[in-house]
């Protein structure tokens, strides 16, 4: 029995977006998103989009396979899977069980994709119309718990106490996101640059977290495309190869409210060692890392999740400098990512982590043959994914 | 700024209701009466919350309704300023916890912490719960927030 891995396996053969903007502001409907998408990331493949035998997503995106196929009039359909849960924290497990699906057969060409139109379904952000509640939100928003905002900060909060991180920490994660989207035009605050003093002066969402600490909401679609790596060179692009990927979240990381027993954490101590496995590398092998921010904080933690540092060295290590490209010791979010480019769902970090690795990104980290990619600290569940250059397998 | 009479936040927030299939609906009932309880598994003594139809511990079903006594600690905390809903425009800021119960195996609820949004505290500090009805509505239903001890 061969070793069942996904590594060398499965390539990223094209990646396209739209145009990205605003909550509210996209002229098109959010499945005409979709559709341009993928249209977009099958001419970067060089691939027919009737080609397409199987689609990938998580969030409950409403953008649905059937539709999707009918819509294209692809051949057939074979694979449509979605990640439950967890929000952004799919973001890498919908690449992950699309590369399963091929893996195991059930599929050969699957894009995955996320399409988010903020402004015609409503805002992550707010929580309006909602008469009554049961379950978990019964137990958080009458006392004023509502948004993700509120949901996230004590388990920052928490972190911080435990370790003794500062809010410079946060604050170098929000200044290496903006100063990466000043080179990204696709970026929704390319042309508004932040430094720390306005860092310093922006108002409070909630405790630790300053606007800026916060994910923007947005309009969109991203989209990528996933074949056999047997199959990846015929195609128009050097093939980005899946190394790892893993999924999921430790013991009753879903227990409410807030009753996680690893509650002061993003979610990855059980994952993180899963996705080295299977990649056969280490942290020190990583040369770039696009890491979800909901909020900075998870990225502090998820970080240290992964391996780059102690949480007691996280101060240290997390410095604006060290974070930006080409010349930081580990460039981060190096498109701006949901800070900075767009929110979407974390989506626009996996094709920023295949730019890398093609060594197109427009800020290209001089390591790149191995990217990671961290999908939703806090969440669960979570999950992450290793990507590199033909030369890592 | 002292405590906001009547109700710590503005009224206008989703009001709690147990599922339709009633799993909460003890601790929703419990709270109508000024009492906190808490799931306990009558096979193995563990502690629950919230609610759940098993006992994660050993896999008895519907654990017992335990009262315990609103006391806790200061887990966690946050000051909120942005209004995520529009009954809280202009309000804040405002303190919720994360409160854990020692003698109820450390289980943890939120709630707001009652008094100035401003007032500084420490991790680990006691505080006692307070029940807050709110019997108008069409659906009456009680909240339970936290006031420090010291």
């Amino acid at each position: 029995m061969t070793a069942r891995t996904l590594r060398g396996r499965i390539a990223i053969v094209g990646i396209g977006e739209t145009e990205y903007f605003r909550h509210g502001g996209s002229p098109d409907a959010e499945f005409k998103l979709a559709l341009k998408a993928i249209l977009a990331a099958c001419a970067d493949a060089g691939i027919d989009p009737r080609e397409i035998d199987g689609f990938s997503s998580y969030s409950d995106d409403r953008n649905e396979a059937s539709r999707l196929a009918a819509a294209l009039g692809t051949h057939r359909l074979r694979s449509a899977t979605m990640q439950w849960g967890g929000g952004g924290g799919g973001c890498c497990a919908a690449v992950a069980n699309a590369a399963a699906a091929i893996a195991a057969g059930l599929a050969d060409c699957v894009v995955v994709f996320r399409a988010l139109a903020q402004g015609q379904y409503g805002r992550f952000g707010q929580a309006d119309g909602i008469a009554t509640i049961s379950g978990e939100k019964a137990y958080l928003m009458p006392y004023g718990v509502l948004a993700p905002p509120q949901r996230f900060a004590m388990r920052m909060r928490r972190y911080m106490h435990d370790h003794g991180i500062t809010q410079d920490a946060l604050r170098a994660i929000a200044l290496a996101s903006y100063h990466h989207a000043q080179a990204n035009p696709r970026a929704v605050m390319f042309g508004k640059p932040l430094d720390a003093a306005k860092y310093d002066a922006s108002r409070w969402i909630v405790e630790p977290f300053h606007l800026y600490d916060c994910c923007m909401e947005n309009d969109g679609a991203a989209a990528l495309v996933l074949v056999a790596a047997d199959r990846a060179h015929e195609l128009r692009h050097a093939p980005v190869y899946l190394l790892g990927a893993a999924t999921g979240s430790g013991h009753r990381a879903g227990a409410i409210p807030h009753n996680a027993p690893d509650y002061a954490s993003a979610g990855f101590a059980t994952v993180a060692p899963e996705l080295y496995r299977m990649a056969k590398v280490g942290p020190s092998d990583v040369g770039v890392v696009q890491a979800y921010e909901n909020f900075t904080g998870g990225v502090v933690m998820a970080l240290a999740e992964h391996g780059f540092f102690a949480p007691e060295q996280a101060n240290e290590f997390l410095t604006r400098d060290n974070l930006i490209a080409p010349s930081g010791r580990l460039p981060l979010n190096t498109s701006g990512g949901n800070l900075a480019e767009c929110y979407m769902h974390g989506f626009e970090l996996v094709l920023e982590a295949v730019r890398q690795v093609r060594g197109v990104s427009v800020n290209q980290a001089p390591r790149n043959d191995v990217a990671l990619v961290i999908g939703g600290p806090m969440v669960t569940p979570a999950s992450s994914l290793l990507l590199g250059s033909e030369a890592t397998l | 700024m002292s405590q906001r009479a009547p109700f710590y936040l503005p009224s206008g927030l989703p009001t709690p209701l147990p599922e339709p299939d009633g799993l909460s609906a003890p601790y929703w009932g419990g709270l109508r009466e000024n009492r906190l309880l808490v799931q306990r598994c009558a096979e193995c003594r563990t502690w629950q919350f919230g609610a759940e139809w098993i006992c994660h511990h050993c896999h008895a079903l519907d654990p017992d309704w335990v009262e315990v006594e609103p006391r806790g600690r200061i887990f966690s905390w946050e000051r909120v300023w942005h209004p995520s809903h529009t009954a809280l425009t202009g309000y804040g800021p405002y303190l919720a916890v994360l409160v854990e119960l020692p003698q109820a195996g450390a289980v943890r609820m939120i709630g707001n912490l009652l008094g100035d949004p401003m007032q500084e505290f420490a991790f680990g500090e006691e505080v006692v719960g307070q029940f807050e009805h709110h019997a108008d509505g069409t659906i009456p239903f009680t909240l339970l927030h936290w006031k420090r001890i010291s």
